[in-house]
């Protein structure tokens, strides 16, 4: 397939405007005019619609194809959602921070205080930021405000303890406001190993990040417990929101005794992920850490009624967006927690388990299973008997893309072996569900019969198999000529 | 003829004298796949056993490089920044690391022996 560049003919135009029949305004000073013509394709409209047309028919999306990506979440967005966020596109995001605006924009600052109220139900926080940008932001703005709340106490603090099933962003978004990381690795039990932990735990450890279930989909039966030995060391405990599909309307990350959280709206409240929108990572808190919160906050005057801004307080860690975070987002947020409501949510939290467990059981008897317990939302298989031919979790994954399934994620979480994470989600119907094991058992299968087939695989695609290695050997990130 | 030794995390070091050179073990670099990226310390950088010392990439993973020994950067092999594949090639020989002046030639106690380290890998 050409770029569009590569269509470029000289003179050609998509639109041809008539001649000027109004007098031409005073020219721009010389200094800010161009010297040369903007390097644009010169196309037809006709030949840029089949352009951008044909690229999005090599799209692959949950809006094709089944796309159980393991541990990101991917599920279907709702069309109905991009009307809501389009109701507000002629607000000027300006309005509310103009003197007197936040009076004009009541209802969208209304929207954006219930949707900070009901992530704060859904997990039993205080007080929720809908300012950063995306998932690992809202984790930066998490630690953030856990060494606020640290120096403000007077205590020294030096360290982030992680599990080592986490997700590579916990570990970095510590170590980027300054802290060193301990790492505790996974028991037997598929969990943090408790004893491990226990002996690392100091007075100079400032949080404990979880992602609870973890990236093997399990769910912690010591959380409580975690919490309180954190506690007792003055460390809080915070909660990397990536898996709160699985919980919604059964845990509440603050009932268990976590300080801090951040969600992932694209994860788990049907907006677009970072890839095809702008992402969204609010962050919520207790009230002890509410003081700490960026800047402005959205308070409500209980006299009133009205929704002012907070522009300013002595031990807020500042702003970490411009506005209040990715707008559009937040209301595509809202509108889909208002569309399912309290039983839908807990609805979904529900249906995603049970189509991961599905999944588990029956590739169970194909399949490895490191850890075989009942699973949350996603299940984590080893492709090791696959290895024993030959055939690595990479070419399970080509082979799926063959057959018009995104692959799972493979190769996380890092601690099993050829792991391959399956995540479906919770609006694929069991017959979706059934077609994909069918193919995954065919997977195995071919695995065992002729595991030189996978060599050449996908082979329905554009282009065939990539050589990985050389693509991050050799990177070539811009157009040549 | 120096002496190697090996660490849990699969680091090596080869001491010879108040010299160490630090690597990482064929089955690391078997393990870890096509290696991309190889980020090497500062040469003067100082540090404790066990701590981070450099990091690696490869096509399935990225992975921190602990220091067996304690000690000072002393030498990096630069080569490997535009060369990763070299760690798969020779991950005990030729792609050496890091070159550690080391501070406390009794850390070597902690460290395991070639046998000693075949014996652990048969144990994962």
């Amino acid at each position: 397939m050409q770029l569009i560049y590569e269509q470029s003919v000289p003179g050609r135009r998509g639109v041809m405007l008539p001649t000027s029949d109004v007098p031409l305004a005073p020219h721009l000073p010389v200094h800010l005019l161009r010297s040369e013509v903007a390097a644009l394709p010169e196309v037809s409209e006709l030949d840029m619609v089949r352009h951008f047309t044909n690229l999005s028919r090599r799209n692959f999306s949950v809006d094709t194809n089944f796309y159980p990506l393991g541990s990101c979440t991917m599920k279907y967005n709702a069309k109905v959602l991009e009307n809501a966020a389009n109701l507000f596109a002629s607000l000027h995001p300006m309005t509310a921070l103009l003197p007197g605006g936040s009076a004009v924009c009541q209802g969208a600052l209304g929207m954006l205080y219930d949707l900070g109220q009901w992530l704060a139900d859904v997990t039993g926080m205080d007080e929720v930021t809908t300012q950063p940008l995306a998932g690992a932001h809202g984790e930066m703005t998490g630690i953030m405000l856990i060494a606020a709340y640290h120096k403000a106490k007077g205590n020294r603090k030096k360290y982030v303890v992680v599990p080592d099933s986490s997700h590579g962003t916990n570990p970095a978004s510590a170590a980027m406001v300054g802290y060193e990381i301990i790492t505790i690795p996974t028991a037997p039990y598929g969990d943090m190993d408790l004893e491990l932990y226990k002996q690392a735990m100091n007075n100079e450890v400032a949080a404990v990040m979880m992602t609870c279930p973890n990236t093997l989909g399990l769910f912690n039966p010591h959380i409580k417990e975690i919490a309180d030995i954190a506690h007792s060391f003055d460390a809080l405990m915070y909660y990397d929101g990536a898996n709160l599909n699985a919980i919604m309307g059964k845990v509440r990350p603050g009932d268990v005794g976590f300080d801090v959280i951040h969600l992932n709206l694209h994860k788990t409240f049907g907006t677009p992920h970072g890839g095809g929108g702008p992402g969204a990572g609010p962050v919520g808190v207790k009230k002890g850490l509410a003081p700490f919160l960026p800047m402005p906050r959205i308070v409500l005057d209980e006299q009133s009624g009205d929704l002012l801004l907070e522009l300013d307080n002595p031990a807020t860690i500042g702003r970490t967006a411009s506005f209040f975070g990715n707008f559009g987002v937040m209301v595509k947020a809202y509108a889909y927690m208002l569309m399912l409501g309290r039983a839908g949510l807990v609805q979904v939290s529900e249906q995603a388990v049970l189509n991961a467990n599905y999944i588990k059981e029956r590739l169970k008897p194909w399949y490895e299973l490191p850890f075989d317990l009942t699973c949350m939302h996603e299940c984590v298989f080893s492709a090791s008997k696959q290895l024993a031919h030959g055939v690595h979790a990479i070419d399970i994954a080509k082979f799926l893309i063959d057959k018009g399934y995104h692959p799972p994620t493979v190769y996380f979480p890092l601690i099993v072996k050829e792991a391959i994470m399956i995540e479906p989600t919770e609006t694929e119907s069991k017959a979706t569900l059934d077609a994909f094991i069918e193919v995954m058992i065919e997977a195995a299968s071919l695995a065992e019969s002729d595991p030189a087939a996978f060599a050449d695989m996908p082979r329905t695609m554009p282009v065939t198999r990539l050589d990985e290695t050389k693509a991050a050997r050799e990177q070539q990130v811009c157009c040549s000529g | 003829m120096a002496d190697i030794y090996f660490t849990k995390e699969h680091e090596w070091a080869r001491v010879n004298g108040a010299i160490a050179r630090i690597g990482i073990s064929g089955h690391a670099a078997h393990e870890l796949g096509d290696v991309t990226f190889v980020e090497l310390p500062t040469v003067g950088k100082q540090v404790q056993q066990f701590e981070v010392l450099a990091a690696i990439e490869s096509v399935k993973a990225a992975s921190d490089i602990y220091a067996p020994l304690s000690g000072t950067v002393k030498a990096v092999n630069s080569a490997l920044e535009n060369e990763p594949e070299k760690v798969n090639e020779s991950a005990e020989e030729a792609a050496w690391m890091v070159e550690l002046e080391i501070s406390n030639p009794a850390e070597v106690a902690q460290l395991m022996t070639r046998e000693q380290y075949t014996d652990y890998l048969k144990t994962l």
